[in-house]
């Protein structure tokens, strides 16, 4: 290891520019780009990189192959255990999953597996995804709730292996979470609307529109012939703060701002029929990775001054430090260690303030991190006309209606084994947000892939006790 | 795709639309909600349903031409589809027998109430019924309402049909007659409602109202449709769409209806220049 080339940046579009459109921000390496960062890969013999990752990535493979230009080689290598790359290379932490295993990291800098993987899905993407081969029917059916990450993953491995598969989805669009929550600019639509054709293509019939626990119970599923469930519905509540004037116009839950904006393109109103509002001055409560997304939009779609205010410190933020420097360099101020305690409206029912107090960090809470400590007679007021709500999400309890027997904890979440998906109930599933909380695309994916080796386990052998009280 | 299987035009600007949806017909009950998106480009948009056929596996939806989406669907003949059509949704009604039970449906609000006054009827209770709208015209479903009720009160604003009230005068005199209702449930517009349960509040008698809200998923992901309900915060999609009419915050709700009035009217104004004859092209799309 006595000389090795600096990692290759990745070309993003100019932090002035690209804070005014919806266009994606990072561009993707160029083949050269690809070869010379593929060339640092150390091949090593026993690659901890994998381990490193929730779906165990063939990542020396497939990075072996791109180095030996032979591209379709280096797709089927990566796509052995990933559906969805050119959603993982954009939106995955690589930085604390992958690359933060990578040998080369020890005394360097990691390999980019992230943007590596980004380009050999892309590079697929433009020849035309080929079919793969899917094993033969195999005369078992499974339901699969919800068309985000986890479910798409479970289903995408549950076809190849040969099973009837059906996913049912609430909304008129395929994704979840990729296609409400994660942003043009960050997660293109049509990105994702290929990775869940590749899905399709594999054998898996989706549903749209479909709300499970009203249209039919998962009871109701059983009864139509179904063998196994799995549930994969994620964290779609907002949480609000329950403070003074959270109601007034103006106000949105990050979802609602989010969706508004990438599910519906209400940035392409009155092209698009819903609208939204458009803030000049906007605060954004949160540090999250749904909140740099929503700081963001807030600019975009032609805000002044935008704001994020959090109670703790940077090093506490949530969100990805990528997505933290992207935000930084748009321009987004950053409001450390403050905390909102009330919204102030006008007599219209408007926003037009909002009220927040200095905090001090003292002894950590359940989570770990520092509990933040108000400063009294702190508190100060700065004019906005909107604030966007961005506190995390809570599992949404609609596809439970009639379905008591399913263990939940008192937060909501499932109750599921965590290798296995299984939960207190036969022959359902679940896996994701709903059960784990708000976490990461990569994560759900892991928990449907998991999922789905379980399913097809037990489908091969149902008559094993599988469930045991 | 879920296709318009008859449209009636009960009044000029309310429309009347049967849609083939079975999944939705099989499992809807009184009091419950769809969200429609006409296209690809569309908002969803939350319509009470007003029956629905099982055996047919049709819905029944009505509206009113208000603003662009609605005048876009008013231009929608038998055989066109929605893109989408999402339900049941939201919790049905609470159907028991609680004896003499007083339902009240403003304007396109009747829509609604009619698969709650029959269900409460078949449910064994005594329904008294009073429908009105602002004149004749917008005044619709009478016999309907006379076949599930055994008691139905008519009333225009203008007088220019039955009797001259609003809706609030006969639902006092019967409160303050001998058969006063255990129960009531009024359905129309924000502001009729607000004054039906005003009117109601001294008597001490339940009055349910359905909420209409701006919503976007109908499904708790989004909050837009928030309102405060004895001062707590509910979702109109999950925890509603019927609520206690007198614990409600109505000045809120009647805000919150006008967030995006000035969207809303250049949409329209855009779609009415456009829209010679439901052509929508020179839209840009």
């Amino acid at each position: 290891m006595a000389k090795v080339a600096p990692r290759n940046e990745m070309p993003r579009q100019d932090p002035h520019v690209r804070g005014r459109n919806f266009d994606e921000v990072a561009l993707g390496y160029s083949a050269e780009q690809a070869l010379a960062e593929a060339q640092r890969c150390l091949q090593c013999k026993n690659p901890t990189c994998r381990d490193g990752c929730p779906v165990n990535v063939r990542i020396p493979e497939f990075i072996l192959a791109l180095r030996d230009n032979d591209m379709w080689r280096a797709v089927e290598m990566l796509k052995d255990k990933n559906n969805l790359p050119a959603i993982c290379g954009r939106v995955c932490p690589q930085e604390t999953q992958c690359e933060e295993k990578c040998v080369l990291g020890k005394k360097f800098e990691p390999v980019a597996i992230g943007r590596l993987e980004r380009y050999v899905a892309d590079w697929e993407i433009g020849q035309g995804v080929r079919k793969p081969t899917v094993a033969p029917p195999t005369g078992k059916k499974v339901a699969v709730i919800g068309a985000g990450p986890a479910g798409l993953t479970c289903a995408g491995d549950l076809a190849k292996l040969g099973h009837q598969v059906v996913i049912y989805e609430s909304l008129h669009a395929p994704g979840g979470v990729l296609i409400y929550g994660i942003p043009e600019f960050r997660l293109p639509k049509a990105i994702v609307r290929t990775e869940v054709q590749y899905v399709q293509s594999l054998g898996a019939e989706l549903r749209l529109n479909s709300v499970i626990g009203k249209l039919a119970t998962v009871d109701e599923l059983f009864a139509q012939g179904y063998d196994a469930i799995f549930l994969g519905t994620g964290a779609g509540l907002p949480m609000f703060m329950n403070i003074p004037g959270e109601n007034l116009n103006g106000v949105y839950s990050a979802n609602e701002f989010l969706t508004r904006t990438n599910l519906m393109k209400a940035y392409k109103f009155p092209e698009y029929d819903t609208p939204i509002m458009i803030g000049k001055q906007v605060a954004v409560i949160g540090a999250g990775n749904v909140a740099m997304d929503s700081a963001r939009c807030a600019l975009r779609l032609g805000a002044d001054r935008v704001q994020v205010v959090y109670r703790r410190t940077k090093a506490e933020a949530p969100a990805r430090a990528e997505e933290l420097e992207n935000a930084e360099e748009e321009g987004i101020e950053f409001h450390y260690l403050t905390n909102p305690v009330s919204i102030l409206g006008t007599d219209k029912g408007w926003v037009s303030g909002i009220r927040l107090q200095k905090q001090q960090l003292g002894e950590p809470d359940a989570s770990g991190r520092p509990r933040p400590v108000p400063i009294p007679g702190s508190e100060y007021e700065e004019q906005v006309d909107m604030v966007i709500m961005a506190l995390g999400t809570r599992p949404n309890p609609m596809v439970f209606t009639d379905t008591p027997s399913l263990e939940r904890t008192k937060h909501g979440t499932v109750v599921a084994n965590e290798e296995s998906g299984r939960t207190k109930r036969e022959r359902i599933w679940s896996g994701g947000d709903i059960v784990t909380g708000a976490a990461t695309v990569i994560s759900a994916m892991g928990a449907g892939k998991r999922a789905a080796a379980d399913i097809d386990a037990y489908l091969k052998n149902p008559q094993q006790t599988w469930w045991v009280e | 795709m879920y296709r318009i299987t008859a449209r009636e035009d009960l009044a000029p600007v309310t429309k009347l639309f049967k849609v083939y949806a079975p999944e939705v017909a099989r499992k809807a009950k009184a009091g419950q909600f769809v969200i429609v998106r006409i296209d690809e480009e569309g908002e969803r948009v939350p319509l009470t349903i007003a029956d629905y056929d099982r055996d047919s596996g049709e819905i029944t939806i009505v509206f009113q031409e208000v603003g662009k989406t609605t005048k876009q669907m008013g231009l929608m003949k038998v055989g066109d589809e929605f893109a989408s059509f999402v339900g049941p949704l939201g919790l049905p009604t609470d159907i028991e027998k609680y004896g003499t039970v007083l339902v009240v449906g403003g304007g396109v609000g009747i829509a609604p109430i009619y698969p709650i006054a029959r269900a409460l009827h078949e449910a064994g209770n005594k329904v008294i019924a009073i429908i009105g709208a602002r004149n004749q015209s917008l005044l619709f479903w009478e016999d309907k309402m006379r076949s599930v009720s055994d008691e139905l009160i008519v009333c225009t604003d203008d007088g220019s049909y039955a009797r001259k009230a609003l809706v609030t005068e006969p639902m006092k005199e019967i409160l303050s007659s001998d058969h006063k209702p255990d129960i009531i449930w009024a359905i129309g517009p924000a502001i009729m409602m607000k004054f039906a349960a005003l009117a109601t509040q001294p008597f001490g008698v339940k009055t349910i109202v359905s909420l209409n809200s701006i919503m976007v998923d109908g499904t708790g992901m989004c909050g837009a449709c928030r309102v405060e309900v004895g001062g707590k915060t509910k979702f109109v999609c999950v925890d509603g769409p019927e609520f206690d009419g007198h614990q409600m915050d109505w000045q809120l709700l009647l805000d919150r209806q006008r967030i995006y009035l000035d969207q809303e009217k250049r949409a329209t104004e855009l779609f009415e220049q456009h829209a010679h004859g439901g052509c929508r092209c020179g839209e840009g799309k």
